[in-house]
């Protein structure tokens, strides 16, 4: 710790309609979670502890979709508590899997699911958070990169712009020398059209990548989908490629609805 | 120069005698379903009994029952990664009282060899030459020092291409199929018969130190005869080619035509090709810091004209759409390349067809381009 640094600012982290792996993922930081401890507050964050101080917070990383009245109510207010809010992940950045009922009708999967449904208070569909409410800035990832998110502390903290690329995964696995799995084997891979920030996970171990984090920057989704057509895949399939963990970002969405 | 033929084995010792001399021998071998160049530890490595089948946007390894170990042409990746790292410190600074020392990071000294470099990729040595070493900029060695480093140590030992795949299109660049100089030694692979023997020319005193290590024979007019037939036949099976003649001044002169958007339209803007291709050279820095601010690095890492940001200035990117990145790079490669360096960008082998995810052929491309051009004069 520098002498100038006296204050810790306070750092909070909720969970909406998510599987808490985003949260895990900063968990995984392990050593350097000890430098954040260090470094902020960590006001609210009970995946981590159940002790906690109250807002103002100057920095809420939020976790998961809106898909209930109750966390329409509630992101609102940590909003009005936040300074900076930050969405981790394809939940509170896209809306994330649990978005594919978006697609369907929502009272007939609740009736089908639950023995009595008229306990089940839900809305229609499961809606990223800047739908509710401004944010600062989208962390992407199913579950979000635990670099990126120490990347995006780290940032705020010292002021400068974090080093978040909005280029296409392809970067990642040219750069790590990957070779590529839809040249070389014809496998269906949603990396020209996603987001770099995974490190080229897929690909590397030889699997077509599958869109965790959402839409690159400029995605020609039309493009790609006629060469995964070429490559033998059914509309079907094409439509369940991009209708994945960000189906209901707007390319990836409106690709797929294209085929059936 | 003099040339000598040595055999199969003769080959072997000398790869032998690279690693004995403390070089890092980086050539072609099979992983992850391609032929990559990475380090190897000696003909065992090579790709002996593998070929490759290559088409836009379609690579795929094949078997073959050939004792040849050059039969494959190109593949992802030739030595662009090794003399020009995908990421690179540049530096790195600790908090020092109330300044900071910086600390310049040291480069791994060990001397690289090249094995098996083809035409092609001796070709675009020899352009980002010009681009890292700065004469382009300032007349002198004033550029990249690691770059210059590494690329001054480096050995490199080239082969004639003995095959040509779908997407290949050097003759018509005029970068190959067989080297004319610039290596220290360059191989052509004859197997006639049982015959399996490599006739080396020697391009560099240093090169014909190396050969003398070994056992050779001095090579008589049949061998090199071999050397031309060789090319000639890889020339004559040359998948594709481009028609150079006044295309710097197409290209310069029709930044509006409608094709840029048709192109457009398939294209994914994922930037592959660029980073395929053996000149591109661009990059981007990041700066990092650690939590609390009291060290800080900054690294080099490869980037592409196709990144939006790459073009971002105060007020946003200057070519925010696709077809203005499509135009640039295809331009800046057989046009605006020669008024910056006094050459051309490209250098015909192919990579960015093959390993463009959605196939975009530059070579149809640019005949597109010219048959519009030309009409519209007609017109």
């Amino acid at each position: 710790m520098t002498e100038s640094r006296r204050y810790r600012p306070k750092l909070a982290v909720w969970k909406f309609s998510s599987c808490d792996g985003c949260q895990l993922s900063l968990l995984s930081c392990e050593d350097d979670l000890l430098a954040i401890n260090d470094a902020v507050e960590i006001a609210y964050f009970l995946e981590a502890t159940r002790a906690r101080s109250d807002g103002p917070y100057d920095l809420s990383l939020v976790e998961g979709s809106i898909t209930t009245p109750e966390e329409e109510r509630r992101i609102r207010d940590v909003r009005d508590q936040s300074r900076f809010l930050v969405t981790i992940g394809a939940c509170a950045t896209a809306g994330g899997i649990q978005a594919l009922r978006n697609f369907g009708d929502s009272e007939e999967y609740k009736r089908a699911v639950y023995a009595h449904p008229e306990y089940i208070e839900t809305l229609q569909r499961s809606t990223p958070i800047s739908h509710a409410v401004p944010v600062d800035f989208e962390l992407r990832g199913c579950p979000v990169n635990k670099h990126q998110i120490l990347e995006l502390i780290n940032a705020t903290l010292n002021g400068r712009k974090s080093n978040i690329p909005t280029h296409s995964e392809c970067m990642e696995c040219k750069r790590r020398g990957t070779v590529c799995v839809m040249v070389a084997r014809g496998m269906p891979c949603l990396g020209p059209v996603t987001q770099a920030g995974c490190g080229g996970l897929c690909p590397a171990t030889h699997r077509g990548c599958y869109g965790c984090f959402g839409p690159c920057v400029d995605p020609n989704t039309a493009a790609l989908a006629n060469q995964f057509a070429g490559l033998g895949l059914s509309p079907r399939q094409v439509r369940h490629a991009f209708h994945g963990f960000n189906a209901w970002a707007e390319p990836f969405r409106t690709e797929g609805d294209a085929h059936d | 120069m003099s040339a000598q033929v040595v055999s199969r084995d003769g080959f072997a010792a000398l790869l032998e005698r690279l690693i004995a001399d403390g070089y890092r021998v980086v050539g072609p071998t099979v992983a992850d379903a391609a032929v990559i160049y990475d380090d190897i530890t000696g003909l065992q490595d090579l790709p002996m009994g593998w070929t490759d089948e290559q088409e836009a946007g379609r690579y795929r390894l094949r078997r073959n029952d050939s004792p040849a170990l050059f039969a494959f042409t190109v593949g992802p990746n030739g030595a662009k990664h090794r003399l020009f790292p995908a990421r690179q410190p540049v530096w790195r600074a600790v908090r020092d009282g109330s300044g900071f020392t910086v600390d310049e990071p040291t480069e791994d000294d060990k001397r690289m060899a090249f094995v098996g470099v083809r035409s092609c990729d001796l070709a675009a040595m020899h352009i980002q030459d010009r681009v890292f070493d700065g004469r382009a900029f300032s007349g002198e060695h004033s550029g990249d020092r690691g770059y210059v480093a590494r690329r001054e140590n480096a050995l490199i030992i080239t082969v004639t291409c003995g095959t040509a795949s779908g997407t290949c299109f050097c003759a018509s660049m005029e970068t190959g199929p067989r080297p004319f100089g610039g290596y220290d030694l360059n191989l052509t692979e004859i197997l006639d018969g049982g015959r399996h023997d490599f006739v080396i020319e020697v391009g560099s005193e240093r090169g014909a130190a190396l050969l003398a290590s070994i056992q050779s024979r001095e090579a008589n007019a049949k061998d090199l005869a071999a050397i031309a037939d060789i090319a000639a036949k890889t020339t004559a099976a040359m998948g594709r080619r481009v028609e150079i003649r006044g295309l710097k001044e197409i290209l310069a002169d029709n930044p509006d035509l409608l094709h840029w958007k048709v192109i457009a339209g398939r294209c994914l803007g994922c930037g592959n090709c660029t980073m395929v291709c053996p000149t591109c050279f661009c990059s981007t820095i990041e700066d990092t810091t650690d939590l609390d601010g009291d060290h800080a690095e900054r690294w080099r890492l490869w980037d592409s004209c196709f990144n939006p940001d790459h073009s971002y200035i105060h007020g946003g990117a200057i070519r925010r759409e696709t077809h203005a990145r499509y135009r640039q790079w295809l331009t800046h490669k057989f046009s605006t390349w020669h008024d910056q360096f006094g050459v051309s960008g490209c250098v015909g082998c192919g990579r960015c067809i093959t390993w463009c995810p959605v196939g975009i052929d530059i070579t149809e491309e640019i005949r597109a381009i010219r048959a519009i051009v030309q009409e519209n004069a007609d017109d």
